[in-house]
């Protein structure tokens, strides 16, 4: 469980050695992994618990009267009630699992959007992954809802004025990201969610970018929901986590029916569970819940503040070491930035630096990330982007901008 | 040459790169020497829309040989092509819709033609084969 004021100072050494998979030699290179947008790596007390489940521990929970299965169980909610401390939600029942992010968007697109009606509205934002977009988009179809979209500048910051004229009565819930996964700016959600409720809307937090990189506390946000994923916050892949309102998830139909979610089934009339069951039909990722309960453990210990301000410098050198290169452009250049660095090169493909980039040990992603309309908006096919961990050093990004300019001396 | 002595030579030339930045440099570069489709050409049918690169492929027949021209906005996804075509070309329907690319493999360019790579390759040889049995 959580001491609470435990926390181990920022050694980047003794951070790296948690870290078996960044040992490693990628084509007799050691591996520099930028890719942490995408995924995080899993730190060692994360792979050992994950070894101890299935090792020691598998069993189905909830419903089983022997030893495993009450072991398993308790493990499970000691997870829930650990995230729960970490984002400081009220109550236990509030924290949901799942599979990740897009299935806690999802799952809200649905359920709270039986709640909608014909002509009622969704705001989101320019920036969204495509996971917080296309549900809403099947959702206005579905249900004959209306989508609107608040506007971004050059720099990647959201219109905040324009969001003000967006917002109506028939506004029933704003859906924005913290952090752009592919600009790596931070949204003003703390505005956002005090403008949104001023006229009676709901706001969901697509949080898939941010409770790595900062400090999450849903009560002082004061979101309806906050959705996040475990891979990317340094636990399993396949789990994730939905906080929400108990008096809106109270409200809201279930999602899928199943096992754990009812409370008494006849073939006339079934009855739901109680949360945080009524939402969680089947049987879970058990061992990604608890191995995910693990990892925000690990991160709990860390001294965040330090975490915070090692990645912003290492995104301030990276940017300016970039912008030495000729005809390089960083894409997303907003005031209030986490560590993720996406830019283009004129003349050049991003696919290709990446695919060279990789023969030198350096894991960056290229491509639309998810983003096409962020793509169409700056009228680029894609950025190659590096994100940055805690675990990563200024001797690395040395590394990466010499491999950037080998690289560029082949393409030229 | 045969479609499979040619697949031969390009092992051979690969066979002196021991280093993989050395591998690319040579995409590279045959990337570079690739006839492109002239950007008025590159029509929608001809388009073979990859996540990342995107391929533009037409073929032809001259005789009973089959010709390709192919083009890409990225130049390794441009270079592989051009190996490719290099093989394929001049060949009947037949031998290309029957013919195992070990080559690529063999110089360990397989990540490039994995349906997953999202560069287009992968569609394209499909295309290619597909193109090649409708001829026969």
């Amino acid at each position: 469980m959580i001491v609470e004021n435990e926390k181990i100072p920022f050694d980047i050494n003794a951070i790296r050695a948690e870290f078996p998979v960044l040992k490693q030699k990628i084509y007799g290179k050691d591996l520099i992994y930028f890719d942490n947008g995408a995924t995080s790596q899993k730190p060692q007390v994360v792979l050992d618990a994950i070894n101890k489940y299935y090792s020691q521990e598998n069993s189905n929970i909830h419903r089983g009267v022997h030893h495993l299965s009450q072991v398993a169980t308790s493990h499970y909610e000691e997870a829930r009630t650990i995230i729960q401390k970490y984002i400081n939600a009220p109550l236990q029942e509030e924290v949901l699992f799942n599979s990740g992010t897009t299935a806690g968007i999802n799952m809200v697109a649905f359920c709270f959007g039986e709640l909608l009606t014909e002509g009622d509205e969704i705001v989101i934002s320019a920036m969204e992954h495509h996971s917080n977009i296309v549900p809403w988009q099947m959702l206005c179809e579905r249900k004959k809802c209306i989508l609107k979209v608040i506007p971004m500048t050059k720099k990647g910051e959201l219109e905040m004025d324009v969001f003000d004229n967006l917002l109506s009565n028939k506004t029933k819930l704003v859906a924005v990201s913290h952090i752009s996964n592919s600009l790596g700016t931070i949204n003003p959600i703390e505005e956002i969610i005090e403008k949104a409720h001023d006229i009676g809307a709901k706001v969901l937090i697509d949080g898939a970018q941010s409770i790595q990189h900062m400090k999450v506390d849903v009560q002082a946000l004061d979101c309806d929901f906050y959705a996040f994923s475990g891979h990317k916050v340094f636990g399993p892949t396949g789990v994730g986590v939905l906080y929400g309102k108990k008096e809106i998830l109270d409200s809201m139909p279930p999602y899928q029916g199943g096992g754990d979610m009812i409370s008494k089934v006849t073939f006339e009339k079934t009855t739901y569970n109680t949360l945080p069951h009524k939402f969680e039909a089947g049987t879970p990722h058990i061992a990604g819940g608890i191995c995910l309960g693990t990892a925000i453990e690990y991160l709990s210990k860390l001294d965040i503040d330090a975490i915070q301000k090692h990645e912003y410098e290492l995104a301030q050198y990276a940017e300016q070491e970039l912008l030495n290169i000729d005809g390089l452009r960083i894409i997303g250049t907003a005031k209030n930035k986490t560590s993720v660095v996406s830019f283009v090169i004129e003349g050049i493909h991003p696919f290709d630096i990446g695919t060279l980039l990789d023969k030198q040990g350096i894991a960056v992603r290229t491509g639309h990330h998810c983003t096409q309309p962020v793509m169409s908006f700056f009228e680029i096919p894609g950025t190659i982007r590096a994100s940055f961990a805690f675990y990563n050093t200024k001797n690395e990004i040395d590394i990466f901008i010499k491999a950037v300019n080998r690289s560029l001396e082949m393409l030229r | 040459m045969t479609l499979e002595e040619k697949q031969i030579q390009i092992v051979e030339e690969f066979g002196i790169f021991d280093d993989w930045m050395d591998k690319y440099e040579y995409i590279i570069e045959l990337g570079k020497e690739l006839p492109i489709i002239e950007e008025a050409d590159k029509s929608d049918d001809k388009l073979i829309e990859g996540c990342q690169s995107r391929v533009w492929l037409d073929s032809s027949m001259e005789g009973d040989k089959m010709k390709f021209v192919a083009d890409s906005d990225a130049i390794i996804t441009k270079g592989i092509i051009g190996l490719l075509i290099r093989v394929m070309n001049n060949e009947t329907p037949k031998t290309i819709a029957t013919a195992d690319l070990h080559f690529i493999a063999d110089i360990g360019l397989q990540e490039h033609l994995s349906p997953t790579r999202a560069n287009g390759l992968a569609s394209m040889v499909q295309k290619l084969k597909m193109s090649a049995l409708k001829a026969i």
